[in-house]
């Protein structure tokens, strides 16, 4: 099949302007994501937070956005110029790429496989018209309208995984290409970060895809709305995925690349003007992405305890369950920035024994536990307990071990210490 | 002198807890915390559409306080001048005019440089009339510097304008003259 072939029958002009209708969303999205970042910044700060620009500070981002196109791109003498406004661009790139195959409202999971073959006493029977049907199916669902730009991919989660991924390396590009000590000191932290975060991160999706069989996110939706939600079933793998993907995004409280108070800015030391705003939209945008992944991955997307099934207009329909999935979304991008402010930055070594001493373990005996359950078909309720008492078991592990966030116990000496001995 | 190992306490970190070891409920009060600050009442002061409201005791522009019949309290005896460590105020006496029955002498001219004034307070105190007073007016703003130097006229309006705004300096002493002002007798 040449490619000719292959893009037979694909729609150019009702992609192309479902491709043009997400952007026009997304980016002003990502615009108004800093706006709302800054005013729950101030808000949780007791401050007002931007007001100047437009009512209540509403034009702000345009400011910000004119601003950055004004201003100059200055490029270090000393860095790797190609690669230098290369990063950017793939930074902006990757995650834009990976929101192609989230859906953002009504999907329709594509058919199953269709059996071809039907056993009868032991001898193989071919079913007569099964093609047929195979292909009959698979028009039907080409016909009806899906939310996402590249609706029915089947690996759609190691998709948007493998893009998720390319994101670090514009991290990683950009710090060394910058050629100062504070980018490349980011870069090194983000890819130690990203190597440790990416392992829990796929494990604990793979629990989720033993039961719906399909990396395809449209089918994932589907399972959910048919048995439940999977935060119901598996808790202790939404935690996970949820910790791994704050740190995948490089949001606090796992910002190590950038924190300011060490290294400037990380690998965004040197940059300004756009090339900078490209890098925030890209880290907006992963933000965006990883949020429409949560939702769909473990609230059930678009279903809301069959409340989207009360709309009868098909139209109307897909309004009612893209704004289930877009309320859920706006609660986690605002669950991002709540968790900025109230979780201070972990230290590096934290950061490297909470992937490696817990979630890893964690999520691999999660798996094992998921692998049980499916085998011997059990009811996927105890799948919840086992969760839950793995996340306390690990708690308790701990204490009894007194691990921990601080490592072992340093013997400290206080000055009030030496005044209680003094007086004794 | 180093301390003797026998007087060192040596401690360590105490020990967590399940629940601080589960990380999460401590994630979850943290939360509610931060989100109570969200919807709670601000601090910041919208400035410039909003006058602040200044501490009583704020030592902002001066002014020149008028008794009870309207004239300036000064008696032009230069005990501020003196004190200014700045030596900002430039005050030129004359014989207080026929009328006056209080005085030997009142200021011909006085002029203030509120640019080099450091808004030490001190002319304040050495005042024994309470003539001066440092008001709360602190946004001071000129075009250029002769705009900043207050005369005595200027230095009057600015006890008219402030007495009127109720905004009198919580140290002022209203009304007639300070003690060592007062009529022999009285």
């Amino acid at each position: 099949m040449d490619f000719a072939q292959l893009l037979n029958g694909f729609d150019w002009f009702t992609t192309m302007c479902i491709i043009g209708g997400v952007l026009a969303v997304v980016m002003p999205t990502v615009g108004y994501l800093t706006l709302t970042e800054r005013w729950i910044s101030a808000w949780v700060q007791d401050r007002l937070g931007p007001n100047r620009v437009g009512p209540f500070g509403l034009l702000q981002p345009l400011a910000d956005g004119g601003k950055f196109f004004l201003k100059e791109a200055p490029i270090p003498k000393s860095a790797d110029k190609v690669f230098f406004v290369l990063a950017p661009a793939v930074s902006m790139a990757t995650a834009l790429m990976a929101l192609a195959v989230v859906p953002w409202g009504g999907t329709t999971p594509p058919p199953g496989p269709v059996p071809t073959v039907l056993v009868v006493d032991g001898t193989e029977r071919a079913i007569p018209g099964a093609a047929a049907d195979f292909d009959r199916l698979h028009d039907e669902h080409a016909q009806k309208f899906q939310s996402a730009i590249l609706p029915g991919l089947d690996i759609g989660l190691l998709y948007v995984f493998a893009i998720g991924s390319l994101a670090v390396y514009a991290v990683i590009l950009g710090g060394w290409a910058s050629n100062s000590k504070y980018g490349l000191l980011g870069s090194l932290r983000a890819s130690a970060q990203i190597i440790s975060y990416e392992i829990p991160l796929g494990m604990s999706v793979v629990g989720l895809l033993l039961f719906t069989g399909s990396l395809n996110l449209e089918a994932m939706i589907d399972w959910q709305k048919q048995h439940g939600w999977f935060v119901a079933f598996q808790p202790l793998a939404f935690l996970l995925f949820m910790v791994s993907v704050y740190a995948e995004c490089n949001r606090l409280p796992f910002d190590l690349p950038e924190c300011e108070q060490e290294l400037v800015c990380g690998y965004l030391t040197e940059y300004g003007s756009l090339n900078f705003g490209m890098f925030m939209i890209g880290e907006f945008t992963h933000m965006i992405t990883t949020s429409l992944l949560m939702s769909s991955c473990f609230f059930g997307g678009w279903s809301l305890f069959g409340l989207e099934d009360k709309v009868a207009d098909p139209i109307w329909g897909y309004v009612v369950k893209t704004g289930i999935l877009l309320a859920k979304v706006v609660f986690f991008l605002f669950l991002y920035q709540l968790v900025r402010w109230t979780i201070p930055r972990f230290r590096f070594d934290q950061l490297m024994s909470l992937a490696w001493k817990v979630m890893i373990p964690l999520s691999l005996l999660h798996l094992l536990a998921t692998m049980i359950v499916r085998q011997y078909d059990l009811n996927p309720w105890i799948l919840t307990g086992i969760s839950l008492s793995l996340f306390v078991g690990a708690g308790l592990f701990s204490v009894a071990t007194n691990a921990g966030g601080n490592n072992t116990p340093r013997k400290r000496k206080y000055s009030t210490d030496l005044l209680a001995t003094a007086i004794r | 002198m180093a301390i003797a190992e026998a007087e060192v306490n040596w401690v360590s970190a105490p020990k967590l807890g399940l629940l601080e070891q589960l990380y999460l409920p401590i994630v979850i009060d943290g939360l509610t915390t931060t989100t109570k600050h969200l919807f709670g009442k601000k601090r910041t002061e919208t400035y410039p559409e909003r006058e602040p409201t200044m501490v009583p005791n704020y030592r902002g522009v001066h002014r020149l306080n008028r008794d009870s019949e309207g004239r300036t309290k000064c008696v032009a005896c230069y005990m501020c001048a003196t004190a200014c460590p700045a030596h900002c105020i430039d005050i030129v006496a004359a014989p207080a005019p026929a009328g006056w029955t209080d005085r030997e002498k009142y200021p011909e001219t006085f002029v203030i440089d509120e640019l080099r004034c450091i808004y030490c307070g001190m002319c304040e105190e050495a005042c024994p009339v309470d003539a001066i007073e440092l008001t709360t007016l602190g946004d001071l703003t000129g075009l250029s510097r002769e705009q900043m130097i207050f005369d005595k006229e200027k230095l009057l309006s600015v006890f008219d304008q402030t007495t009127k705004a109720g905004t009198d300096p919580i140290r002022t002493k209203s009304g007639a003259l300070g003690p060592a002002s007062d009529q022999p007798g009285t």
